[in-house]
């Protein structure tokens, strides 16, 4: 970086108090429109999967005859199955809302844990240094380098296959992306200058490590956690393949998609319903998670 | 011993003639080269090693053995063999081979070479998969436990003549002499590439291997010594490796490939077949294909006959072919129609979910019951998997369902208390040859009901065994209809014992570009798995 | 600098040998038995066993393990069971092609992702970046086989601009690449905004415009080196990202790498190839990583190596 042109120190903040809930945050939210739209999106999805035996036209697990055309074709979204059947005759959009359970667990559960660990483990390291650094950073490599589908096989001819295990491959997989951009981004900011300098004044290293590097990793974070949601959703569907995680017929957003991947180009609703709905909730939950950041961050002017 | 000639071999020779003068008729030119694609790497060309679906038809188009199959038919005819005669017991088989028929590498094939590749086959160093075929031989044990590196019974008479003896009357023997691990194969070749064999080739076959980019491609160009005159027709094969099935499909429509060696795509099928463009260039036939589902007997509450029979009776086997969009024919029992043995008049169990409840009370289980479904993972197997789910659940069994790669059903199905039902499909028995010892020695007998053994429902019926191996020693060709006949009722005693629920028979489907000729049959040939590839001719070249 | 490569060398050394055995101890723990897949459904039980023999399958699991890692440190990767041919020469044959659309998908991301991360910040809130956003969403929750087949059908079947899969030549290689690359396209655009927007935010910005510096200068010389301080964090993460994503591009195009390899092993338990290329790809991210931690100081000179 150039030289005559460095960071400056944010001595204001110093000073103050650890950073309480603003009153009126939900006040504030409430305000953005986007905001509001998001929590709609993400309270609809929740919504589905918690009141699905209510909400769902049919079951989802049920074939009907007339799901399919008498050569065994799929129906296009129609009159009785409003988003169409899939190629055993089930109606896709009940599937679609009981499958908004597994993956929300998937999206929300899993990699939620996966973000908090790797936030976790990224912060350690990058801001101790040290050993701690470098114990933490090559377990992440080794994680990263780790077969996870070869994990898959194995638990899946080892275990019953269930959605916790699933959950747990994934989380125990997914929290090293995190934990190397945490890592990177603190290890820049734990240099700047007015780190160094409440360092030296004697701070807290947990105080500011909470009110100086958290807040300016919040954005990464945000990101790479909704990001996550429909990558995690997605690869639920290839463990699931290989054996662990939800067997058929239960549907998961994912697993819907994967079966029907070939057909794409003859039932087009298969694979795009579904793909909305991971669009929908990680969108969802990355314009949630950016409001309440820009809600919640006391450095931030206004100026937006 | 009195040898006799037997009129039946004199017949294959006439009809040997007649087909190969009616399949390369005179008018048909020399030239011209096609394109087959395949989704999976090929992975040996060594015949006594490659036992997939790619290979088997690439290692008889690259070798031969003493006997083969008419094309695009389950008839027997003589191949590197020009005669054969066998003994009053059946016990002891005399080949005379043909003269002049060179390897690949210029040297002429001898019985030298013949009783070099039993052996070799045979030997547990090759790790064949096929090795169990040559079990009748004499000395097969021998050989096998380790303590012989050659087979007795196999005797070079003089460079073109060979004896083989049995330790007993088989009459699936000229079968197995057709079969791609009796192909042969010589020496020096062997030695000089040893583990690598399999990737240079060397055979008598009409085609022979020239470049193999690994991953990418493989290219076989026309043996011009080849022994048969008049095959094959085309100067060049192409094999691209690594396609996607539904994009081969997309090239074969822009006439960048000839044929789909996986066949249609279930997930283009429909389109496919109802596009009018490709009428002419779709082709179905009839595979030695059975689908099945396992129950294995020692496990409860399967070892219950009540038990059994009512999931056969629950099967919606015409929702199942619908599903696959009537790729199949319902099946009610082992044998595929086109299999000697099998019983046109036999009507299995009908599809009576009533009668099946009624049969699960009688068992004691009137609440049903909760059990496990294992499948091979690819498509459609997991949704053929969950419309039998369905079927049973309508009687009151949940059976849960277990998707799982194919090595981990395999090794399921291999212990006797793991997989209380197996979904067969993608591992669905197709015979290794035409006749119906096949289909029962490893999958319905009790040698197969062994750890690692492939018979998944573990039913041992000695009684049947002993019935088997009677029907096996029928080797008079004259009592051919006996033999059938003892193979019908013992397939037939199998339903009765309900150790499996036959689903369907699949038919093959696979589609040519406009500028093959041949006849239909030899793109779905039932023993050159997918296609025989040396009657296929260019019509761009005529 | 030398102390601490000398270090991250041995490290990933130490890294690489514990990723041989934990892979090793899960293909241990696979009932699947090789011997069975390779003597095949026609097999008799002493095919099994003497194949069980050959390959040493029933030593106890140490030894196995001893005799693997003798072989690997003599650069023996030891012969494929259901292939016959050596794992080192399968891997060798396949490596440049993955390389390859490694290195196209990675032009793609960058040049889409970045581009739209920057427009997207400079736009910030407008509708542009609304739409630029939801697009970076469709991007990560696209299935990779539906786009390969989607661009497929739409520029080579339609309209004939590229080849229908293969590979070879430089059109062969857009397609896949773009397929590839789509997912992380969406990654780097939003990682690219939000690092970009927290830079912007940033005092010395301001300083640098109060200068006189031009906006354009301001953007190239002091927002945009701060704000790819976390992609380049993430170049290294994207080696990981790939090896699930190649297998399926790999598959759609008919490009011959290692993917198509690693997924045909895995389902078979073909143990010596999954092991191969394991340690191939596990390769590649240790490496990756070690670049990235190196790269990072140099673009901010206040991170040092320790």
């Amino acid at each position: 970086m150039p030289a005559d042109v460095k960071p400056e120190a944010m001595p204001d903040t110093v000073k103050t108090a650890a950073p309480e809930i603003p009153k009126g945050v939900w006040r504030r939210l409430l305000e953005r429109k986007l905001a509001v739209f998001a929590l709609a999106l993400v309270g609809v999805i929740v919504g589905a999967a918690v009141f699905a035996p209510f909400v769902a036209p049919f079951d989802p697990a049920e074939q009907f005859f007339e799901g399919l055309t008498l050569e065994g074709a799929p129906l296009p979204p129609g009159e009785t199955f409003w988003l169409g059947t899939d190629l055993l005759g089930r109606d896709l959009l009940s599937r679609l809302i009981y499958g908004a359970q597994t993956s929300l667990i998937i999206g929300v559960v899993a990699n939620g844990i996966a973000v908090a660990v790797g936030a976790f483990v990224g912060i350690l390291a990058g801001f101790f240094r040290g050993w701690v650094e470098t114990v933490l950073m090559r377990f992440t490599d080794l994680m990263m380098a780790f077969p996870a589908l070869l994990l898959a096989i194995t638990l899946a001819a080892l275990f019953r296959p269930s959605l916790w295990i699933v959950a747990m491959v994934i989380a125990m997989v997914n929290w090293v992306q995190m934990a190397r951009v945490v890592y990177t981004e603190t290890r820049s900011l734990s240099e700047r200058e007015f780190i160094l300098a409440e360092r030296a004044m004697g701070a807290g290293l947990f105080r500011i490590l909470f009110r100086h590097i958290l807040p300016h990793l919040l954005s990464t974070i945000v990101v790479f956690g909704t990001l996550g949601i429909s990558t995690t959703v997605l690869l639920e569907a290839t463990l699931s393949y290989l054996g662990i995680g939800v067997q058929p017929p239960t549907p998961s957003w994912g697993n819907i998609i994967y079966e029907n991947q070939t057909y794409f180009t003859s039932a087009p609703w298969l694979v795009f319903f579904p793909g909305i709905a991971i669009i929908a909730l990680a969108l969802g939950f990355n314009l949630l998670g950016d409001a309440l950041r820009e809600v919640l961050d006391p450095t931030q002017k206004g100026r937006h | 011993m009195k040898k006799t000639v037997l009129a039946g071999a004199a017949a294959l020779l006439a009809a040997t003639a007649l087909t190969s003068a009616s399949a390369l008729a005179d008018d048909i030119k020399q030239g011209g080269s096609m394109i087959v694609t395949y989704k999976d790497d090929v992975s040996t060309l060594d015949p006594a090693i490659g036992y997939d679906w790619q290979n088997w038809s690439m290692i008889k188009s690259l070798f031969d053995g003493l006997m083969d199959y008419e094309p695009g038919t389950t008839n027997l005819m003589t191949d590197l063999a020009e005669d054969y005669t066998i003994s009053d017991d059946g016990t002891v088989f005399t080949f005379k081979l043909r003269e002049g028929v060179k390897f690949h590498n210029g040297r002429e094939m001898t019985a030298e070479d013949v009783k070099y590749s039993l052996d070799r086959v045979t030997n547990p160093a090759t790790q064949s998969p096929g090795a169990g075929f040559f079990g009748s031989i004499k000395g097969f044990d021998a050989v096998a436990a380790g303590d012989a590196t050659s087979l007795e019974g196999v005797t070079v008479v003089d460079p073109y003549t060979v004896k083989i003896e049995l330790s007993r009357p088989d009459a699936t023997f000229l079968h197995v002499m057709a079969i791609n691990f009796s192909s042969i194969v010589p020496k020096e070749a062997v030695e000089e590439f040893g583990a690598d064999f399999g990737k240079h080739p060397v055979g008598t076959g009409a085609f022979s291997l020239e470049e193999w980019t690994l991953g990418q491609r493989l290219v076989f160009k026309r043996n011009e010594d080849y022994w048969r005159a008049g095959v094959p027709k085309l100067d060049e094969i192409t094999f691209e490796v690594g396609q996607e099935p539904v994009v081969a499909l997309l090239r074969l429509q822009r006439g960048e490939a000839d044929i789909p060696g996986d066949g249609i795509p279930p997930a283009k099928f429909l389109e496919v077949t109802k596009d009018p463009q490709y009428k002419d260039l779709i082709i179905e036939g009839g595979q030695l294909h059975t689908g099945y589902v396992t129950m294995n007997v020692k496990m409860p509450p399967f070892d219950k006959l009540e038990v059994r029979k009512a999931v056969n009776m629950a099967i919606n086997k015409d929702r199942v072919v619908r599903i696959i969009n009537g790729r199949a024919v319902p099946a009610n029992q082992p044998l595929p129609p086109t299999m000697p043995g099998y019983d046109n008049e036999y009507t299995g169990y009908a599809y009576d979910p009533e009668a099946a409840k009624a049969l699960l009370a009688e068992a004691g289980l009137a609440d049903g019951f909760e059990t496990e479904l294992y499948v091979y993972n690819t498509d459609p197997n997991p949704r053929i998997a969950q419309s039998i789910q369905a079927d049973l659940a309508e009687i009151g069994i949940k059976a849960e369902i277990k998707a799982l790669a194919q090595a981990n059903v395999i090794a399921a199905g291999g212990e006797p208390d793991q997989a209380p039902m197996i979904w067969s499909g993608g591992m669905a028995w197709i015979a290794d040859f035409p006749d119906p010892s096949n289909f029962y020695g490893p999958i319905l007998g009790c040698a197969g009901a062994v750890k690692g053994g492939w018979n998944w429902s573990w039913y041992c019926n000695e009684e049947l065994d002993k019935q088997a191996t009677a029907a096996d020693s029928i080797t008079d060709p004259a009592k051919k209809a006996e033999r059938e006949e003892a193979w019908r009722k013992i397939f037939i005693s199998v339903m009765d014992d309900a150790a499996w629920a036959p689903v369907f028979h699949e038919q093959r489907f696979t589609m040519r570009s406009e500028r093959l000729g041949g006849p239909d049959a030899i793109f779905v040939d039932p023993v050159h798995i997918p296609v025989n590839y040396d009657y296929v001719w260019a019509k761009d070249v005529q | 600098m030398g102390g601490y490569i000398l270090r991250r060398v041995f490290q990933s050394v130490l890294i690489l040998i514990g990723i041989t055995f934990l892979t090793f101890v899960l293909l241990y723990l696979i009932p699947a038995d090789p011997a069975r897949q390779i003597a095949g459904r026609s097999a008799t039980a002493q095919t099994v066993e003497n194949i069980r023999e050959q390959l040493g399958l029933n030593l106890p699991f140490y030894q196995q393990y001893f005799r693997y890692l003798t072989g690997l440190l003599q650069g023996d990767l030891g012969r494929s069971y259901l292939q016959k041919t050596e794992v080192g020469a399968l891997i060798w044959s396949r490596l440049p092609a993955t390389l390859l659309l490694m290195v196209g998908a990675i032009v793609c991301e960058l040049a889409i992702g970045l581009t739209m991360g920057l427009v997207a910040a400079l736009r910030r809130n407008t509708a542009t970046d609304t739409s630029l956003m939801v697009l970076s969403f469709v991007g990560v929750s696209s299935p990779q086989f539906v786009i390969g087949i989607l661009l497929l059908y739409v520029f080579s079947v339609q309209l004939g601009w590229f080849p229908i899969g293969g590979y070879g030549t430089f059109m062969h290689m857009v397609l896949p690449s773009l397929t590839l690359g789509f997912l992380g396209a969406g990654w780097y655009s939003r990682m690219m905004r939000s690092s970009m927007i927290d830079v912007l935010r940033q005092d010395f910005i301001r300083t640098a415009r109060a200068k006189g510096l031009k906006r354009w200068q301001v953007l190239f010389g002091h927002a945009l080196p701060n704000a790819l301080l976390p992609i380049i964090a993430m170049i290294g993460i994207d080696i990981g990202l790939f090896m699930s994503g190649i297998v399926v591009v790999e598959s759609v195009f008919g490009w011959p790498g290692i993917g198509q390899l690693a997924w045909q092993a895995i389902q078979r338990v073909d143990i010596p190839i999954i092991m191969g290329v394991t340690l191939v790809s596990a390769f590649a991210i240790v490496l990756g990583n070690f670049l990235a931690d190196l790269i990072a100081p140099l673009i901010d000179p206040r991170i040092k190596l320790r």
